[in-house]
């Protein structure tokens, strides 16, 4: 009897919220809105907080946050509008992301901002489409993110550039004739770039020796000897951060000489604390070095120093991640857009982002027409294990 | 009730359900998280009907649930993806080798029939294990299907351990309904047949059964490749869903909670399965989403502890309060029916008026 | 002398990788012999050892964490067996199994909660983490005492069972649940016992293996948990030293599946290793024949 009643009263909640619809998400929305009375217009951020990538999204919603904190307010079709970011945890999953941005869509957001990690990206793409929600990739660096659709921009370079930029860096400073390339499975990122990588190398006479590791591994040993066996004389890994810093702990243990060599992702202090008094040797490539641009460098400092919450997001130090600052920028192309469509309506900013123009931190940003950011050089860095810092090497470009 | 007045009954309902998700469709916006939880939920509502069906009404406890759903969603969306955009999919396989696209719902039943095939495979081996042996080695299974389903060579078929996507998806939240509606029915009709009752017998007595004339192999046999046919059906919705499908979302943390939701909602009781299905979806998708959320007050009450992940935490301790006190589930082994409903409510009723008529004579 | 230098570093990284296996196998095998339970959450057990070690670490010496951090997970161990799986003694095995996955749900969305999602880098643990030089190939000197460490555990394991009293009414309950009830064995003490012993193992266990791979992340106790059962059935479940064996095959032979360059198989060889095993030999390598009772 008793269980009928509780079934009873649970489908009668079910029918309840059915009726009541998205009541529901009033709540969220009523905690933030400010008491001045001002209109609001909503930022989705679609990051990773958790799983895989949930550094790299801590990092990226990092700049997007301080941007907030710096410009709160914006002025679209001559009124004063509260921006206000939505933020929700894709989970560094495919499956868990639609769902993350089914809830972007359904509190109404103008513009969407992410995701680091192209998967999640790509996975969520359609849940924008469908609901008219333009996006701006901020690091998602494979081409089909925003291939074949009139919704998805993109701020940073993409992956084709970067494989070539690492293979000519590999044959150039190392004279590389053979390559280890270890990426993870399913993960679109990493064999994308694995893939581009091999193209340009082995274009350029090099041979590769390509590995891959399934989802939870974390025994890395037998990779490094047979990268070490098969004579390699680089090691690329384009990689999560997880990942990265168990095969820079590893590869160190085992006395891996090759150098390491890594895509954008490990532009991450998770990286400097892993390599940090280890005789290992990393060369990234990246979207911004710091040092770049002195005020914000140091403004970002001192908001990260000011928030014990965002200090532990950005890793407990306040080096300046190259994806902070894409975040960063990526809020302000943003807030550019909706000043240019001269309202918070998706569609008429989707509109105006194809002819947004922005000089950010890390550079021009303006848009070609497959919605993807005009760029042609890339940072090129290198970990100094002694003071756990990024040293810069080289600007690179595709000739 | 008759059998005439019943049968009316649960097809009035449908149609009444289906009438008022019509309404819904029209009069609220499309964005609302209610949609989203709603066609997820009817997808894992036929997911956990057809485990409900091994693990349920068989006896069977079988973890491969995700394995199957792989393979009906990897078929849905190899045999459907439209050739123009396989360029640009295969984009590492010189567009990959299948070269043509079939309808919709003709892929779905394909998807369905490969998961089918495989059970079938599988369960030669498999089915002859007991309890806990047959669920480490399905679960095993499962894990084997992922791994080759992300094999490099295999690429110009599977595209790899790489997403694929661009294949046909629903708007409406009717065609999920619709098609797990459709698959529900048939395995309610199953279970109601000689058939079920088989398994069901199989399920209570192994020993008894066999020596009843029912043979053993065959009927085992039979229930794990219906429920797989199901599960492979409910991956090519899920991938329809989903819009993009990977090898890696198949683990075995997605038969857990498939399995999660069998028992929640009963095992032993269909409509248990869909019903809590839908909660479970809602729960985990929507209703605690505001549990991340670390700026939330209760009037100008701060309310403590909350930030992302809080809600999974709650969420697990209700499912362990769940499993340890409420170990029927929702609905036990009944089923939820017009009859049932009725007499619950005449009890009810009954119950207060004999009251009544008790104090008036004291 | 090349060969060995070439192929010697996947040898060490199996026996090494099978030995921490081996001490997470045997917290599975005893429980399984005794409550005819697979312990879904042990593998997010030996997760938790290494999390506590995180943070243990941070404000105390090293010399007090481990303990304390032993401890600690033994503690978790032992209210799990208590909370979940106690209460369900009489219901269907199914159920327990159930409450089993439940708990393992749990234990990783509270971790999940209390990290925030981020691997956590395990401190280095001194001397056991320095690096060594054996036969030209360079190692962590872990790798080394692993299997030294797990043939004594497991030596004094099979003593302890063989020849203490509470041994004895473990062999007991395993033999026969309900009879040695009645023959005046504390039950529940014994199965205590038999988790207290099992999480021991797999807080050392969890030590060595995050020792050598340094991320803790909530779901990194999953697949070596998962492996380690299989080692279990693959020894025989039930069985002290089938388990450890077992443990030592899959972590040479996934060492080598990945040295010949099979890595995307290196999980399912496991699985596909198991299915072959149950479907040849049901109870394994060294397991007891079991009849069917009506």
């Amino acid at each position: 009897m008793k269980k009928k009643v509780l079934a009873l009263v649970l489908t009668a909640a079910m029918v309840g919220a059915v009726l009541t619809g998205c009541g529901g998400n009033g709540e969220s929305a009523a905690a933030g809105t400010p008491d001045n009375g001002a209109k609001v217009v909503k930022i989705g951020v679609y990051e990773p907080a958790s799983g895989d990538n949930g550094a790299g999204g801590k990092q990226e919603t990092l700049g997007m946050q301080y941007a907030n904190s710096k410009t709160p307010t914006v002025q679209i079709g001559g009124e004063e509008y509260q921006v206000e970011l939505e933020i929700v945890d894709n989970e560094s999953s495919n499956d868990k992301g639609p769902s993350a941005a089914a809830s972007l869509v359904s509190s109404k957001v103008s513009v969407v901002l992410g995701s680091y990690g192209s998967g999640v990206s790509i996975a969520a793409s359609d849940v924008f489409k469908d609901a008219g929600i333009p996006a701006i990739g901020v690091t998602c660096t494979n081409p089909q993110v925003t291939e074949g659709n009139k919704h998805y921009f993109r701020i940073c370079f993409l992956d084709p550039f970067q494989g070539t930029v690492l293979a000519n860096f590999a044959n150039e400073n190392f004279s590389a004739k053979k390559a280890y390339i270890l990426t993870k499975l399913g993960d679109d990122y990493s064999t994308g770039l694995g893939h581009y990588f091999k193209e340009a190398f082995t274009g350029l006479g090099g041979e590769v020796v390509e590995e891959t590791f399934q989802e939870g591994n974390s025994d890395f040993i037998s990779y490094i000897t047979s990268a070490k066996n098969a004579g390699a004389d680089v090691f690329f890994a384009p990689v999560s951060t997880e990942a990265a810093a168990l095969i820079i702990e590893q590869s160190a243990a085992q006395g891996l000489t090759i150098p390491l060599m890594a895509g954008d992702t490990w532009d991450s202090n998770v990286i400097l604390n892993a390599a940090k008094g280890k005789d290992v040797q990393i060369y990234v490539t990246t979207f911004y070095q710091e040092g770049g641009n002195e005020e914000f460098d140091k403004g970002i400092k001192e908001w990260i120093n000011a928030d014990s919450t965002a200090k532990a997001n950005n890793g407990g130090d306040d080096t300046v991640a190259a994806v902070t600052a894409m975040g960063y920028d990526a809020y302000y192309v943003a807030l550019e857009a909706l000043k240019a469509a001269g309202s918070t309506d998706p569609a008429a900013v989707n509109e105006a982002l194809w002819k947004v123009t922005y000089s950010g931190v890390s550079g021009e940003i303006a848009f070609n027409e497959t919605g993807d950011a005009l760029r042609d050089v890339a940072y090129v860095k290198c970990a100094n294990t002694e003071t756990g810092a990024w040293d810069f090497v080289a600007v690179q470009g595709v000739k | 009730m008759s059998k005439k007045t019943k049968m009316a009954w649960n097809v009035s309902l449908i149609v009444a359900l289906l009438a008022l998700l019509f309404l819904l469709e029209q009069i609220m916006p499309s964005g609302s998280m209610l949609f989203t939880v709603l066609k997820k939920g009817a997808i894992y509502a036929l997911v956990a009907v057809s485990m409900n069906l091994l693990n349920g009404f068989t006896g069977l406890f079988s973890l491969g649930q995700a394995g199957f759903m792989l393979l009906g969603a990897y078929t849905y969306a190899i045999l459907t993806i439209p050739p123009e955009s396989r360029a640009s999919v295969y984009q590492y396989y010189d567009g990959g080798i299948v070269n043509f696209a079939i309808p919709v719902p003709l892929a779905l039943i394909a998807g369905g029939l490969i998961a089918a095939g495989f059970a079938f495979l599988i369960g030669l081996p498999v089915l002859r294990l007991k309890s806990d042996y047959l669920a480490i080695a399905t679960l095993g299974f499962a894990e084997i299907i992922r791994a080759v389903f992300q094999w490099d060579k295999l690429g110009p078929l599977t595209n790899g351990s790489n997403l694929l996507r661009s294949f046909p998806t629903f708007q409406s939240v009717l065609y999920p309904f619709i098609v797990s509606g459709i698959c529900i029915a048939l395995i309610v009709m199953l279970i109601n047949s000689t058939y079920g009752r088989a398994f069901k017998a199989i399920r209570d007595d192994e020993i008894a059964a066999e020596a009843m004339g029912i043979n053993l192999a065959h009927h085992k046999r039979l229930a794990f490749v219906i429920s797989s046919f199901f599960a492979g059906v409910s991956g090519g919705l899920l991938a329809m869903y989903q819009t993009t499908i990977q090898a890696s979302m198949f683990k075995s943390a997605m038969t857990y909670e498939i399995l999660l939701i069998v028992v929640i909602g009963g095992i032993g009781s269909v409509t248990g399965s869909c019903i809590s299905a839908f909660l479970f979806i809602a729960c985990s998708e929507w209703w605690l989403r505001f549990l991340d959320n670390e700026n939330f007050y209760i009037g100008s009450f701060h309310v403590p502890l909350l930030r992302a992940g809080f809600r999974k935490v709650v969420f697990a301790v209700v499912i362990m309060a769940m499993v340890l006190f409420y170990r029927q589930g929702i609905m036990g082994t009944k089923e939820f029916s017009v009859e049932a409903l009725q007499n619950f409510f005449r009890k009810l009723f009954v119950r207060k008026g004999v009251k009544k008529a008790g104090d008036s004579h004291e | 002398m090349e060969f060995i230098t070439r192929n010697l570093p996947y040898l060490m990284a199996g026996i090494s990788v099978g030995g921490q296996y081996a001490l997470i196998a045997i917290g599975y095998t005893m429980v399984y012999g005794i409550l005819r339970l697979i312990n879904f959450a042990h593998g997010d057990i030996f997760m938790a050892a290494g999390l506590i070690l995180v943070y243990s670490a941070t404000v105390m010496p090293m010399y007090l964490a481990i303990p304390l951090m032993i401890i600690l997970t033994v503690l978790i161990g032992f209210m799990v067996e208590r909370v979940a799986y106690k209460p369900l003694r009489s219901a269907p095995r199914m159920s327990i199994m159930i409450s089993a996955i439940g708990v393992s749900y749990l234990l990783q969305n509270l971790a999940l909660y209390v990290t925030g999602g981020l691997s956590q880098q395990y401190p280095a643990i001194p001397w056991i983490s320095d690096t060594v030089t054996i036969f030209g190939s360079t190692t962590k000197r872990v790798t080394v005492i692993t299997p030294v460490l797990t043939l004594v555990l497991v030596v004094l394991l099979v003593l302890l069972i063989k020849y203490t009293k509470i041994g004895m009414a473990m062999r007991a309950a395993s033999r026969d649940f309900e009879t040695s009830q009645l023959m005046g064995i504390k039950i529940n003490s014994v199965v205590s016992m038999t988790f207290i012993i099992g999480t021991f193992l797999a807080a050392i266990g969890s030590a060595l293996f995050f020792t050598n791979y340094t991320g803790v992340t909530p779901t990194v106790g999953a697949m070596p948990g998962l492996k380690a059962f299989v080692a279990a059935v693959f020894g025989g479940i039930g069985s002290i030293p089938g388990a450890v064996i077992g443990a030592f095959i899959i972590g040479i032979c996934e060492n080598i599946i990945k040295g010949v360059g099979l890595t995307t198989f290196s999980d399912a060889f496991t699985f596909a290793l198991l299915i072959i095993i149950l479907i040849i030999k049901p109870t394994g390598l060294f397991g007891e024949k079991e009849a069917d009772k009506v």
